[in-house]
């Protein structure tokens, strides 16, 4: 018998809960470090971030729906998925240039980081809503609730804890996400896209596209059925064009520079709702 | 082989320039349709304000066709249209069933039309029909077509109940042999509505029966088209079947409700080149 054929695996976009090819048919390669392994990844097209942004929004009332203590089950799942596939993923790094101990240390931070952010599902309302003080006979009270549909390109500074520290917080609160993937090592974001599709999160609650940012960020910054954008992969030269593109619908937009565990990045997307309530004399 | 050419032509790409026309005239085409058992005056009101003017914020785009209701609306969609080019339209024959004695049909016919009905949307009796009972069928369709008087009678055939490509091209010309002004293919209250196989079918019948008797018949796809895309590509099996000269409201319609939506989103999405949302546009 002669030497074993090589099985390779297909990297595809993760849309609606599936793992299609993107429809333009177009893939871009990802060359190692060493230059010792060259992938081919899907190349999405705007046509493809559309279909992503649809299945979000199909997805948001279902997942906003869900009891916090639901979402927290499953982000936990998630963790342990990504733990799961711990070798996986530090072989990656691995490829992209990460050292032997950074790449395992980087696989424990991001699970460390998505059970942090599990167990603010059903906290964070009550730490960043507010009973407000009011003369007269009322509760005023503040809750924060998830903005809807989030575009986020997805930061390569450190690949797989930053992906993991932007997508965690904001589908904590129940918002549903689309990912451009970072380009520096985009295998990592569709082996998450796999561990996601494995650990009880609803179809299109998260989705992740591979391809070249500079050409998909601008339809997602200017998508109208796009409520707020994490803008953390984004070089800071293009900030104001993409900034005025969300401008048109009012998005929130948000960036942030390190990938830590951070309940500001929950609040961040989140819309604040006050409502009064007589409470008698 | 109908299936076959349907699917050739459902390939055709239309953009840019013949795009915006194709959205803007499939507008102009429209019979804006509300057919619930909740419906109100008030949703009628706002539907026939929306299909006067179905973007507020750009006056350039057409109002629709007509505006189509039942019986019991007719009086409200006649107030609120009365001196715009928007007809009401207003569906009639005990639908969507049309088991009824065909005196009834005949009653509802008259009140609808003295109500301010100009155009009645009748329904065939597909169990006569189904039954072999042609004649009754051609008769009510005859009885209905006088009652209606100079409005114009639209004919559904209820597709999806007739079983056959070979039936809906019967009763396509037993309708129109009868006086339809229109051949419509749905309630909307029946699955499969409105495909474009049976579009094809009944487009080939009304190109025929005008080549074989000089009278021009209309055509309603109804139930199921609302996305722009599918309109558009009604209108090229329109355009490739019958012709331009068939590509106008008076001989053309889409009955449709949450299509209207989808053609102004796409024609934003042309002038503005950003992908829209449906929360900037009016539910009604």
């Amino acid at each position: 018998m002669g030497e074993r054929l090589a099985v390779r695996k297909t990297y595809k976009l993760y849309i609606d809960g599936g793992f299609p090819r993107s429809e333009s048919g177009r893939t871009f390669p990802f060359v190692s470090g060493g230059g010792s392994e060259v992938v081919h990844l899907s190349r999405a097209s705007r046509k493809d971030l559309r279909m992503a942004v649809r299945a979000a929004r199909a997805a948001l009332a279902g997942w906003t729906g869900r009891s916090g203590y639901n979402r927290g089950q499953i982000l936990y799942r998630v963790a342990e998925m990504v733990e799961d596939r711990a070798a996986t993923f530090a072989a990656q790094l691995e490829l992209g240039g990460s050292s032997v101990s950074d790449a395992r240390a980087e696989v424990a931070e991001a699970v460390d980081l998505l059970i942090w952010y599990a167990g603010w599902c059903d906290k964070y309302v009550q730490v960043t809503g507010n009973m407000n003080p009011v003369t007269g006979p009322f509760f005023n009270i503040s809750v924060p609730e998830p903005v809807g549909v989030v575009g986020m390109v997805a930061t390569s500074a450190p690949v797989l804890r930053g992906l993991v520290a932007g997508v965690a917080p904001v589908i904590s609160s129940g918002n549903t996400v689309v990912v451009v993937a970072s380009p520096a090592q985009p295998m990592i974001a569709i082996t998450l896209a796999e561990a996601l599709a494995t650990a009880d999160v609803p179809a299109g609650v998260v989705n992740v596209l591979t391809g070249f940012p500079a050409e998909l960020a601008p339809w997602l910054a200017s998508h109208m059925d796009v409520n707020a954008v994490d803008l953390s992969g984004v070089h800071p030269d293009a900030l104001p064009d993409l900034e005025e593109a969300a401008s048109h619908n009012l998005k929130r937009t948000g960036r942030w520079e390190t990938p830590d565990a951070n309940l500001y990045r929950i609040a961040a997307f989140t819309e604040i709702k006050t409502v009064w309530h007589p409470k008698g004399r | 082989m109908v299936e076959e050419r349907v699917a050739a032509l459902a390939t055709r790409s239309i953009k840019r320039e013949a795009k915006m026309w194709a959205l803007r005239t499939a507008i102009s085409m429209t019979d804006l349709t509300t057919l619930e058992g909740m419906d109100t005056k008030e949703k009628v009101r706002q539907l026939c304000h929306k299909g006067i003017r179905p973007d507020p914020t750009d006056a350039s785009i057409p109002s629709v066709a007509a505006v189509c209701v039942y019986p019991n609306l007719v009086g409200t969609a006649a107030e609120v249209l009365e001196d715009t080019s928007v007809r009401v339209a207003a569906v009639s024959t005990y639908f969507p069933s049309g088991q009824a004695p065909l005196d009834l049909k005949v009653a509802e016919t008259r009140r609808v039309v003295a109500d301010g009905a100009d155009e009645v949307d009748m329904v065939i009796d597909r169990g006569a029909f189904l039954a072999g009972d042609y004649v009754k069928v051609f008769a009510e369709v005859a009885a209905v077509r006088e009652a209606a008087g100079d409005a114009c009678l639209k004919v559904i055939l209820e597709t999806g109940e007739l079983g056959s490509y070979d039936n809906v091209r019967r009763a396509s010309m037993l309708a129109m042999a009868a006086g339809a002004d229109f051949i419509k293919t749905s309630t909307g209250k029946v699955s499969p509505a409105a495909t474009p196989a049976v579009t094809l079918v009944m487009l080939e019948s009304i190109r025929d029966f005008y080549s074989n008797t000089g009278r021009v018949v209309g055509m309603k796809p109804a139930g199921g088209i609302g996305s722009a895309k599918q309109a558009i590509r009604w209108l090229v099996l329109l355009n490739e079947t019958l012709g331009v000269e068939w590509m106008t409201p008076r001989r053309f319609r889409f009955g449709a409700s949450s299509l209207l939506n989808d053609l102004l989103m796409q024609i934003r999405w042309l002038e503005t080149e950003r992908y829209q949302s449906p929360d900037y546009f009016t539910r009604a």
